[in-house]
């Protein structure tokens, strides 16, 4: 279906989170790693939210704080320390990272403030040991051009990263505290996104930039981007989480469609005067002997099962509002996250699941009797199994979800899901969440630095496309690998020290090419550090390997990291020949051959080559041994 | 252009940008705070500022009194929490960023409503102060204060305590009160504004404690990193022992008295204690201090004209902090007989802080007790000094002298635990 996305309002601002790889974290000097060992022990800790003056709770606070949980954190003694676990107050923030946001902001156009003050944001999903997040306003009002047009950048904010989720149980969370700390910026832009391309565009674009600093980390997680998206008459949707690029696309596109349909359904609920009624009733009894598993495992287990009637929601409820979704999602979301409960039943799809036409009559005909309401095929009821506290809970968020339906696209956190669908999180967060952070004082913007930073800017992926293709002859092609390519650095220090012994091009085709060879044939390609790099392309100039051996010698660093370059040769049988060890191979190989020499004259030399190369690749350079082989065969026709 | 004050809606233009947001007290004057609508404060210099609009006055925020009187339940003592600084409840106002301090009763009930369940709480600030600047004087004002309490019928009293100095004022209210009901001081290592901090736990739990059946003066404070138990250590035995950490304080030379598991309510016992039952509750108190006390840390190149500078004030006690069992080195002994000479008390701790002055090992020592040095068994520094004081405003200097190495609040133990290091 192609859509009119102007027509439609279609508005969509993007919140990208970007790691940055710098020497430490933000607010301590440990390192910014992430650990997969088994961590050297654990701390359970609660989190309690101060009162707000103002007796106001935050809605999202509120979610969080009634599932009262308790929270766990794992940590090293060697690369986390006290101020990760809240045991030691924060460190000053780390430099590096506040010049690489200067950095972010100048290159993004962005007007940077006087003076940074580090803020405490409340989060009580237990992510920080703090409970809150420290987080620094740098820069406002800049924008970045798209292919589409110009977008918006409202603000960049440098943050600290949450610490990472391990397992969750009923009662408690486990975190790990590597993450926490890691310098983070947050690039806000303006809502003048209005369609998918243009998201994808301008996330992009961002990243480019992001990129060009040689400061931000690499691979999966280290990018994250929310979205929010909005329609005209439908609300603002906050979607997180989603770290593909190519989703961004079909993630706004599949919510335009979510909300188009959310309308049209609050169209006809609202001709059909449909109204959620505010009554739950038990219906436990009704299903005692009911063959529905789900239902059985509830009631083996104490648990009640009730009802709830939706006056004219009736077909509606299966109604699909994305691909494989259907307002019936919707609604058991809800249950899942507020009440902690499986799922539900509602009429629109029963019988089925075990349950009876006639059970479902008499659930209808019960209902309509305590209720005093009569329920018509416009009705639909929905009902929950499960301990009674959890489906209480449950229903209240159904019912709720239920009367949103009635007015519309209600406003919410939603997580993107795999194929670009989302599914509820929470409640929009409140704004009003922050607090300063007394422990560190206000920054001053020193202006000379930011000059100075703005003299130094990095380059652009376009211009050093341009720079790569001009100074170091590289073709387009090797070019355009290598300006993105995480070893970009080293692939110009490389260069530099290499200058006028090694072509350019081999050093990227090493870094680029071979290094993808070789990973394909898996290979750990993790355990090459620059000092390999170096080693084998000293051994190339100093003629102690050839071009050839490159591939092979990659293969044996990755496999032996600690094994010295002689090793590797000797084990891979690659150590280089002088050229008279391969002018004796050469002429015993053509005097073997002497008579097909004899025969083709000149014309054996392919043949020759072949047979010499088999046994000489990787020890002596090709075009030598294509130079003795042809006087080789000269010296022979001349006899 | 100063048209405006902390608090007022402003709408800020600035040589490339603008700004709009509420005024925030700033401590630069070349600097203008504002929190903006997204709640982030930042500092624009006034120099680039073209022209500041006021759009609203401040609203000074309303404060919302929590509508609480608690039934008063038979079953459960009566508790008195008296604040002395620092803030053990708080509410945060995220308009402002402002943290306001709660006091009352009716304020710490709702913060914490386990208390509830654990005595009939009565709650009042006594003064603010940070424990850094807290003085003898302060002390005595505690104690008074106590007496006050118990005397309306408080059977139980908890202290709350900014950490730095908690134990100095622990070890003075252990000597100056003589009492058959617990009073426990405590505090927070992280303040209590925040979700992470320590506060709500250690209070239950010296409110806990405070139920107790005990008698004396305590510090209950975390037993370990996370939120699982706290300890109960006895004030003359108890020292911060970390700048930061939760479980900052220590038992020193002994083990805590119990161990406190605040979410449960349970406390389990980890020694013998004297348990009283059915007594009216009563406190005496003994404020006469001798301020004159001073402590000096030993070290090598010490120069003993420091111990002169004391003698020459008026000093009447020194209590040196001495290296290993108790050690001083013999360029400062004349300054030492000089003291002594003087009339004045000269005592020794260690340094080590863990484990017992003995000044009978090396020939040093036993100079030193000739001299005429009075030795601090297993007394750590702080609380020597404390007791000093007490002393000395309370008895001639022979009887101080003696008392000194007398058990009076357990702060002298004979036996060491191998287990308490």
């Amino acid at each position: 279906m192609e859509l009119d996305y102007k027509k439609l309002g279609l508005k969509v601002g993007l919140e990208i989170h970007q790691q940055l790889d710098t020497d430490r974290k933000l607010f301590c000097h440990c390192p910014t790693t992430l650990r997969e060992d088994e961590p050297h022990g654990e701390i359970k800790r609660f989190l309690r939210v101060s009162q707000s003056e103002m007796g106001d709770i935050d809605r999202a606070a509120l979610v969080e704080w009634k599932k009262g949980k308790c929270y766990i954190y794992q940590y090293y003694n060697d690369t986390t320390c006290l101020v990760e676990l809240d045991e030691e107050p924060p460190h000053l923030p780390s430099q590096e990272a506040l010049e690489v946001a200067l950095q972010v902001a100048l290159l993004m156009n962005m007007n940077v403030v006087d003076e940074i003050h580090t803020m405490r944001k409340i989060v009580i999903d237990g992510s920080n040991t703090s409970g809150f997040q420290r987080t620094m306003f740098v820069a406002k009002d800049g924008y970045v051009e798209t292919e589409y047009g110009k977008v918006g950048i409202s603000s960049l904010c440098l943050e600290e990263d949450a610490s990472r989720r391990i397992e969750e149980g009923e009662d408690y969370i486990k975190y790990r505290v590597d993450r926490l700390g890691i310098p983070l910026l947050e690039i806000s832009t303006e809502p003048d996104i209005d369609s998918p391309e243009m998201g994808r565009e301008t996330a992009r674009r961002i990243g480019k930039i992001l990129r060009a600093t040689g400061k931000v980390k690499r691979g999966l997680g280290t990018i994250r981007q929310d979205i929010n998206i909005s329609i005209r008459e439908g609300a603002r949707v906050e979607i997180k989480g989603v770290q593909d690029l190519d989703l961004i696309e079909k993630v706004i596109e599949r919510e335009v469609v979510r909300q188009m349909n959310l309308l049209d359904i609050a169209r006809i609920l609202r001709e059909r005067r449909a109204k959620v009624v505010d009554k739950v009733v038990d219906i436990t009894e009704l299903l005692r002997d009911t063959r529905c598993k789900v239902l059985q495992r509830a009631l083996k287990r104490g648990g009640k099962i009730k009802g709830i009637l939706l006056k004219g929601f009736g077909g509606l409820i299966i109604r699909e509002i994305q691909e494989g979704r259907r307002l019936g999602s919707e609604l058991a979301d809800r249950a899942k996250v507020i009440g902690g409960v499986g799922g539900l039943f509602h009429t629109d799809e029963l019988p089925n699941y075990g349950i009876t036409e006639e059970e479902v009559e008499r659930i209808k005909n019960y209902i309509q009797r305590e209720l005093g309401m009569e329920i018509t095929s416009e009705d639909a009821l929905v009902f929950i199994g499960d301990e009674e506290e959890k489906v209480d809970r449950a229903l209240e968020g159904v019912m709720e979800r239920a009367r949103e339906a009635i007015e519309g696209v209600p406003e919410e956190t939603r997580k993107a899901l795999e194929n670009g669908n989302t599914t509820y999180l929470r409640p929009l967060p409140g704004a009003a969440r922050m607090y300063p952070e007394t422990d560190i004082p206000p920054i001053k913007v020193d202006r000379e630095l930011l000059e100075r930073i703005k003299d130094n800017l990095p380059e652009m992926p376009e211009e050093k496309l341009e720079r790569f293709i001009r100074e170091y002859k590289l073709n387009r092609e090797l070019a355009e690998i290598l300006v993105t390519s995480p070893r970009v650095q080293l692939f110009e220090e490389f260069c530099e020290k290499f200058r006028g012994k090694i072509k350019p091009t081999l050093i990227g085709t090493t870094l680029e090419n071979i290094l993808k060879e070789v990973k394909r044939e898996g290979y750990n390609i993790d355990n090459l550090k620059r000092e390999h790099f170096i080693t084998l392309f000293e051994g190339l100039v100093e003629n102690k390997m050839s071009k050839e051996a490159i591939v092979e010698v990659v293969k044996g660093f990755a496999e032996y990291p600690d094994k010295s370059l002689d090793e590797i040769l000797e084990m891979k049988g690659l150590k280089s020949l002088s050229r008279e060890e391969g002018e004796k191979i050469i002429e015993e190989i053509v005097d073997k051959n002497i008579d097909i020499v004899r025969s083709k004259g000149i014309g054996s030399m392919g043949i020759i080559m072949g047979k010499c190369m088999a046994v000489l690749r990787g020890r002596i350079d090709g075009k030598t041994v294509s130079e003795i082989v042809r006087s080789k065969i000269m010296e022979r026709l001349k006899e | 252009m100063e048209n405006y004050q902390v608090g007022d809606l402003v709408y800020v233009k600035t040589k490339d940008t603008q700004y709009r947001g509420i005024v925030m007290p700033s401590l630069e004057e070349d600097m203008l705070v504002i929190k903006m609508e997204n709640g982030y404060n930042v500092g624009i210099s006034k120099e680039r500022i073209v022209s500041i609009e006021k759009i609203d006055r401040g609203e000074t925020p309303r404060y919302k009194k929590v509508g609480i009187t608690p039934k008063r339940r038979e079953d459960l003592k009566n508790i008195s929490i008296l604040s002395t600084g620092g803030t053990v409840a708080s509410r945060v106002d995220y308009n402002t960023g402002a943290v306001h301090p709660a006091f009352t009763a009716e304020d710490l009930i709702s913060t914490f409503p386990e208390l509830l369940e654990i005595g009939n709480i009565s709650a009042r600030p006594l003064m603010n102060i940070l424990s850094e600047n807290v003085l003898p004087l302060h002390w005595k004002r505690i104690a008074e204060e106590i007496k006050k309490e118990v005397d309306r019928g408080a059977e139980g009293v908890v202290i709350t305590h900014g950490t730095d100095t908690m134990h100095y004022t622990a070890a003075a209210l252990s000597f100056m009160l003589d009492t058959n009901i617990p009073v426990v001081l405590v505090g927070a290592q992280r303040s209590s504004d925040r979700p992470s901090s320590d506060a709500p736990l250690n209070l239950i739990s010296a409110v806990i404690a405070a139920s107790e059946p005990i008698k004396g003066v305590y510090v209950v404070m975390h037993g370990e990193s996370g939120d699982t138990f706290t300890y109960l250590h006895e004030g003359v035995k108890v020292r911060k022992c970390h700048t930061s950490r939760r479980d900052a304080f220590r038992s020193i030379n002994t083990i805590p008295l119990a161990k406190i598991y605040p979410t449960s309510g349970r406390i389990e016992y980890l020694r013998d204690v004297d348990r009283l039952e059915g007594e009216d509750p009563k406190v005496e108190i003994n404020t006469n201090l001798e301020e004159k006390v001073a402590l000096i840390k030993i070290y090598p190149g010490i120069d003993g004209e420091i111990i002169n500078y004391y003698i020459d004030r008026g000093y009447r006690g020194i209590l040196l902090e001495g290296t290993g069992l108790g050690h001083a080195p013999e360029a400062i002994f004349p300054n030492i007989r000089y003291a002594l000479d003087s009339g004045l008390l000269v005592a020794m701790a260690s340094q080590c802080i863990n484990g017992r002055v003995n000044m009978n090992v090396y020939s040093n020592g036993r100079k030193l007790l000739e001299l005429g040095v009075i030795p601090c068994e297993d007394m750590h520094p702080e609380v020597a000094l404390v007791k000093m004081m007490y002393l000395l405003g309370n008895y001639p200097l022979e009887e101080a002298k003696r008392l000194l190495t007398v058990n009076l609040k357990g702060e002298i133990k004979k036996s060491t635990r191998f287990d308490c290091y």
